[in-house]
């Protein structure tokens, strides 16, 4: 006798908890053959401005955490996909149609990513800032610093899990917390994901994943004036230069879209990207 | 007599030999402009001192196509050293003709006469200095090796340092291998067209920079130019915000340096004496004309008799008066209209509620003045708290703690700069640390240097001027891609779905 499966049910992940979306709304996920695989949550723009209230309240914890332990943070989610890797890499057959193969390949290069930005966390600074010769007593110094909430629209070609993790990873490496609106037709990685930082170490609101329409969702973030950057990186068929402008409004930092699998590719200017270069002139005293 | 009665001792104008008109700067001549000229006045006696050509759209064609010949023919095909070569040329230029640019200033611009001397002329000349030495070290700038230029620039400048905000476009963007188009603000052409004619001096390629003097509509005609590569702006937040709706969708890099509301934090253990000329030096430099100005004085409670009383006492000391006279501090508003603006803001601030003090002085009768002014009992809803005034007045809050004078201090869409006083080097480190702005001065306040990045947070733009981080802006990284990409691109993938297939 065979076993009655369970079949999941996905939903929002907002300041550390699973919510449904609040409009109750959902749409259905199929698989590559067409096959209804689940219905996911369809978020609305409050669940979108809910969003950017828990990536605003969990900034300050993170932006905050030494360098030594968001890199540790980091870290501990390419661990805990290491341990996850049947998952991710079933799912991703089921959504994207590949081999078992090269569905395994993507999530080792997912993994890969967390690494590779964790081991930036404590570094990015050293390379990016510098001292500053200036004609005075003056000891003068220029850090980066995060941008705030950076609101991502993730790659909707392309490796799903893959470039969920390179738009959302380098946002994080600085301090920044993160909106990010999942690829909308194979969410099911984004929604894992977000499992998977549920019960690692980062804090609650510092990742926050919508799962819907991008069309929909895109100019809520982008003309939302608490959100300080703008990554448009899967919004390519989007009417983005309309997201631009919107975003102008608050003068939000705006990455437009990158296209090809070279989107998002990692990168220290990406980590750049969501930084501000703070400059303090220290008066010397006379001696 | 009082000991404040000193005998007139205006810097002479004998050394400016102006032209009754000038015209527009493009590939190496002056040229007519196509659009109505117009009269740039001296703002402390409303006296013409030259009439401006005014470029229309078809000129501000002609520039950038100029532009683009130069970079094409002549500067990207010049070595590194032989760019520096040109902006070394053109330091020495600036401090030979030092006096006369510092006088044609103040005569254009109304800033007194010893800051257009000691401080914004001679950062020009650093400025270019600085840059210069970067041109044939530009693998070292931060964005990889073999960076290029990005092509034209288009760079719109404002009226309160107008040589000095030239100098901070221009010696950067020359340095990394661009070539310029740059308007500079519509009452304060005159330097910048005398620094044309040191451009010619120097022998620089025609083309290389221009300069299309005008009003709004040229800037507008600059910035959307389809053939501009990038678009540095000093200016309001309104007109940033402008810029970007109209640059998005394209491939230009864009610098903004906008508005801003400082706050200047005394703590009650600051060096009070350091602090009053930190806090005077701060807002009545260059009659508050400027965008990092310590506007919003937040000063502990404990301290906030003392410091007031003091402040009241300094400022009845300042001289307010013809910006030529070596004596004077504070010199013309800029112009009728931001006049205006000042006025406007000061009586809503008398309207909501705070209470406004300014020292006994006389204002010339005729030009553009206003009075110190400092506003106390102001709250951090009022509008003379929340607004650039852009003028010489000081809003004064009160806080207990440092997480109370971090919090008022963020509480603004702006982040430009900010002050911290306080003798305890922990504590102005936390605060430093918490304050989101750009550019901090602890113990010190309105410092600029080449070598230090400039620029802000939040609505004050985005982008560095000055330093190696003002270099990079200007320059394209090989293949458009970070130096540090590391991990290769998702090829793997690609591979086994080859035998999947089979």
């Amino acid at each position: 006798m065979t076993r009655l499966a369970v079949p999941k049910t996905y939903k929002l992940y907002l300041g550390g908890k699973f919510p449904r979306s609040e409009s109750g709304r959902v749409y259905a996920i199929q698989s590559h053959d067409g096959e209804f695989l689940a219905n996911a949550a369809k978020a609305s723009r409050k669940d979108a401005r809910d969003a950017v209230v828990a990536a605003r309240s969990a900034l300050g914890g993170w932006a905050g955490a030494t360098a030594y332990n968001r890199g540790q943070v980091l870290y501990r989610i390419a661990e805990l996909l290491e341990g996850r890797r049947a998952q991710f890499t079933a799912e991703i057959v089921q959504s994207e149609g590949v081999s078992v193969a090269v569905a395994a390949a993507q999530v080792d290069e997912a993994i890969d990513r967390w690494v590779w930005y964790a081991g930036w966390a404590d570094k990015y600074l050293q390379v990016a800032g510098n001292a500053n010769p200036v004609s005075g007593p003056y000891f003068n110094l220029s850090v980066p610093e995060p941008t705030g909430v950076v609101a991502i629209i993730a790659p909707q070609t392309g490796g799903s899990l893959l470039g969920l993790v390179s738009a959302v990873a380098p946002a994080l490496v600085s301090g920044n917390t993160v909106v990010v609106v999942a690829n909308e037709t194979m969410p099911l990685s984004a929604i894992s994901l977000g499992e998977v930082l549920a019960t690692s170490d980062v804090p609650g609101g510092v990742v926050n994943v919508l799962t819907g329409s991008p069309a929909e969702m895109a100019p809520w973030l982008a003309s939302h004036a608490d959100v300080n950057a703008l990554d448009l990186v899967g919004a390519g068929d989007l009417d983005w230069i309309h997201l631009e402008i919107d975003a102008a409004e608050t003068l939000t930092r705006v990455l437009q879209p990158e296209n090809g699998p070279d989107a998002a590719s990692p990168s220290l200017a990406r980590i750049l990207a969501f930084t501000e270069t703070k400059t303090i002139w220290h008066t010397k005293g006379l001696i | 007599m009082s000991f404040l009665d000193y005998a007139p001792a205006p810097e002479s104008q004998a050394v400016l030999n102006l032209r009754a008109d000038y015209g527009l700067f493009i590939d190496g001549e002056f040229v007519a402009g196509r659009g109505e000229p117009f009269q740039s006045i001296n703002p402390a006696t409303e006296k013409q001192i030259a009439m401006i050509a005014h470029a229309n759209a078809a000129d501000v064609d002609m520039a950038v196509a100029a532009a683009r010949r130069a970079y094409d023919k002549t500067w990207s095909k010049l070595s590194g050293s032989d760019r520096g070569k040109y902006l070394f040329r053109i330091a020495r230029l600036v401090q030979e003709r030092a006096r006369e640019l510092a006088v044609a200033e103040t005569l254009d611009n109304g800033k007194p006469i010893k800051e257009s001397r000691d401080v914004d002329v001679p950062l020009v000349a650093a400025w270019f200095f600085y840059y210069a030495g970067w041109a044939d070290k530009l693998d070292h700038a931060g964005v990889g090796p073999t960076p290029s230029a990005r092509g034209v620039a288009a760079q719109v400048i404002p009226w309160n340092f107008p040589l000095l905000m030239l100098a901070w476009k221009i010696a950067p963007a020359l340095a990394a291998g661009n070539t310029v188009v740059l308007k500079p603000a519509e009452t304060t052409s005159l330097t910048a067209l005398l620094f044309a004619e040191i451009l010619q001096q120097a022998d620089l390629p025609a083309g290389v920079v221009n300069i299309v003097t005008g009003g709004r509509d040229t800037g507008q005609a600059l910035v959307g130019h389809p053939g501009v590569n990038l678009v540095a702006f000093t200016g309001s937040t309104g007109a940033g915000r402008a810029i970007a709706r109209s640059i998005a969708g394209t491939d230009k890099k864009v610098i903004l340096e906008l508005g801003g509301k400082a706050a200047n934090i005394v703590f009650d253990d600051a060096p009070i004496d350091q602090a009053i000329e930190g806090i005077v030096n701060g807002i009545f430099f260059n009659q508050g004309h400027v965008c990092c100005a310590g506007s919003r004085l937040l000063v502990q409670e404990s301290i906030h008799d003392d410091v007031i009383e003091r402040l009241k006492a300094r400022l009845s000391t300042l001289r307010l008066g013809d910006p030529l006279d070596k004596n004077t501090d504070i010199g013309a508003i800029n112009s009728a209209e931001q006049l205006a603006r000042i006025r406007e803001l000061t009586d809503i601030g008398e309207q909501e509620g705070a209470e406004r003090w300014s020292p006994d002085c006389v204002l010339p009768e005729t030009g553009f003045w206003f009075k110190p002014t400092i506003f106390t009992n102001v709250s951090t809803s009022h509008r003379i708290a929340r607004d650039e005034v852009f003028g010489p007045v000081l809003s004064v809050l009160t806080f207990r703690t440092p997480a109370e004078a971090v919090a008022k201090a963020n509480n603004t869409p702006y982040g430009l700069s900010a002050g911290i006083w306080t003798e305890k080097g922990s504590r102005m480190l936390a605060v430093a640390d918490k304050l989101r702005a750009g550019v901090i001065w602890a113990n010190t306040f309105n410092r600029f240097d080449p070598a230090s990045p400039f620029g802000g947070y939040k609505e004050s733009g985005y982008g560095r001027e000055g330093g190696r981080h003002g270099l990079a802006a200007y320059l394209k990284p090989a293949a458009g891609r970070s130096a540090a990409r590391a991990v290769p691109p998702a090829e793997k993938t690609a591979v086994p779905r080859k035998k999947a297939a089979k």
